[in-house]
């Protein structure tokens, strides 16, 4: 049999053994007026030499600039190794295998991969990967209520200072299973969460706690204080995390006196592109009493009958295809490629690379804060920061970022979009890759942006 | 042919009931259904405390190949989750109605007890699946 999709001929026959004249008449059932009908924006076909050329130009318009916006998708080197590596033909696929057991290196891989993520979170199990950061909140939000089995409310502690994009993808997953979010608003002054402000709860039935470290503004949280909350109420901590970060500050897994119960967050800072959005990954760990509840694949080591060790996808009686409805998610597909070019970018920085990453990152940061203060523009919080920290201009922030842009600089995210009493709040980041050249030429862009 | 003891009472989803004389009942998924299964890998049991209904799913044995929902037979309070399947999921195959049981219920209302299926009825059931 030819290893092709049908042909007209197959189409043919098809439609004459069930009795139909046309595939539209497959459809007919379908109100004329519910259809899309002819999709008028979307352009004739093109050759390839024409998209080529096409992609080309306004490849060009975006000039080359100078990129200081951070807001979850972060600008980070990457070595030429890993994409010539992750690009190659035995590593070149987008998912984790059907016939798994027969790839034995992708399934390798993957360990290796999960064996490094709980590495980095201190936690005791990971998954294959999910789509991205967001969903991968969503996914630990359901997870949390199936395995905190004490908690009937449903209810979630969501702090504001989660990135916006994450807790709105999260409420359109989880709304319509009778699952709530409940704001946990941020202490203006520092720009985090106030433990004490979690006293109002102390009384209810919560169900999960969600804590960002960093979080949307690049401030660090009180993990260690809101963790000891959550324990003492039997509330199931969720971490979301940016997993660079954790080669500098402590693991979820040690958060307050047992660590965080899940740990989720999007993979981009290791290795992926930034690339207009994506693909990303998004990754999950947990405690292993959890396993069981965990979304995705999840690759196990283990011994053939001759005692040789060989890779399984294991655990998978909580997946579509053996637990039907009451699987744990409908993901069970993670991102292969982007795993595999992370997983290699993770192996050639090793633990002192992806540190000194992550601390350069810090000091550029750090940098251009003190050089900010010198040039007069005040932060917005009072705390310590990772990579990515607040400053007030005011003024309206994106008329400012829009001149900075006319002069090459992407100045920052204007918070004013997620935020609308922080109309002068411009949230930026300075990777390694930024130079102390580069962060001068901010400054003035900056000023002559005012 | 599996075992089915006479003294219990059945589910058509499989569950025995052994009634405890105390307002009590013991349960755990009959000789049937853990040879159906195969080999036990993982056993949910119930939270201690929790009430349920009759017909809620509120454990699952899990082999290699399946996940199976155990549901309560009868509507009360789970009073007690077979510490040992934690360990040792195996019990369920190799002694189903001794120590491979899942939970015991504090029951609402003994009369319903009287509802589930005899041995005799039980086997016709099984009868009827194959």
């Amino acid at each position: 049999m030819p290893f092709i999709p049908h042909t007209e001929n197959d189409v043919r026959d098809m439609l004459q053994a069930i009795g139909a004249d046309s595939i539209d008449d497959l459809f007919d059932e379908i109100p004329a007026e519910l259809r899309s009908g002819e999709l008028k924006t979307v352009p004739a076909a093109m050759s390839e030499m024409t998209v080529d050329r096409m992609m080309r130009d306004r490849a060009a318009l975006d000039g080359r600039p100078l990129n200081f916006i951070g807001a979850g998708a972060y600008e980070h080197y990457i070595p030429s190794a890993v994409w010539q590596i992750a690009t190659r033909g035995e590593y070149y696929t987008a998912y984790t295998p059907y016939q798994a057991e027969a790839s034995q290196g992708t399934l390798q891989l993957i360990y290796e991969f999960q064996s490094m993520m709980t590495g980095l979170t201190g936690m005791e199990v990971s998954n294959a990967s999910l789509y991205d950061g967001a969903s991968a909140l969503a996914e630990a939000v359901l997870m949390a209520v199936r395995a905190n089995r004490k908690s009937k409310s449903r209810r979630i502690l969501m702090p504001t200072t989660v990135h916006p994009a994450y807790r709105s993808a999260t409420h359109a997953i989880v709304h319509a299973q009778d699952i709530e979010l409940l704001e946990v608003p941020f202490d203006p002054r520092t720009g985090r969460i106030d433990p004490a402000s979690l006293e109002q709860w102390n009384e209810e039935d919560i169900t999960a706690l969600v804590i960002p470290q960093p979080n949307f503004f690049g401030v660090l949280e009180d993990v260690d204080a809101l963790t000891a909350w959550a324990e003492s109420r039997d509330i199931i901590v969720i971490a979301v995390v940016n997993p660079l970060s954790l080669a500098l500050l402590k693991p979820p897994g040690e958060w307050g006196a047992t660590g965080a119960d899940i740990v989720c967050g999007d993979g981009q800072p290791l290795g992926a592109p930034l690339s207009s959005g994506g693909p990303y990954y998004g990754l999950m760990c947990s405690k292993m009493k959890y396993a069981r509840q965990m979304p995705g694949r999840i690759v196990g080591r283990t011994v053939d009958a001759d005692g040789k060790p060989g890779f399984v996808l294991t655990l998978q009686a909580r997946e579509q295809h053996i637990r039907r409805s009451k699987a744990t998610s409908n993901i069970c597909t993670n991102q292969g490629l982007v795993v595999t070019a992370s997983t290699i970018h993770m192996a050639l920085m090793g633990p002192e690379g992806l540190k000194r990453v992550a601390a350069h990152s810090w000091r550029n940061t750090h940098d251009l804060l003190n050089r900010l203060a010198d040039a007069g523009i005040n932060t917005a919080f009072d705390s310590e920061h990772f990579h990515e920290i607040v400053i007030r201009v005011g003024q309206p922030a994106e008329q400012v970022l829009e001149r900075m842009a006319e002069s090459g600089v992407l100045g920052g995210y204007a918070l004013s979009r997620d935020y609308p009493d922080m109309e002068d709040a411009i949230l930026l980041c300075a990777t390694e890759t930024k130079t102390p050249a580069d962060l001068e030429r901010y400054i003035s862009a900056l000023k002559a942006s005012l | 042919m599996s075992n089915i003891p006479a003294d219990l009472r059945y589910t058509n989803s499989h569950e025995w009931v052994r009634d405890n004389g105390d307002g009590t009942v013991t349960v755990g998924i009959t000789d049937h259904a853990q040879e159906q299964l195969g080999d036990l890998v993982f056993v949910e049991t119930p939270e201690i405390g929790n009430t349920v209904e009759a017909g809620d799913a509120c454990a699952v044995v899990e082999s290699v190949k399946a996940a199976s929902d155990i549901y309560a037979p009868l509507s009360g309070e789970i009073i007690e989750a077979n510490p040992d399947l934690t360990d040792t999921p195996e019990l369920v195959n190799s002694d189903p109605y001794g120590a491979g049981w899942i939970f015991q219920i504090r029951i609402e209302d003994e009369d319903a007890l009287e509802e589930l299926h005899s041995a005799e009825a039980y086997e016709a059931v099984i009868a009827e699946e194959e």
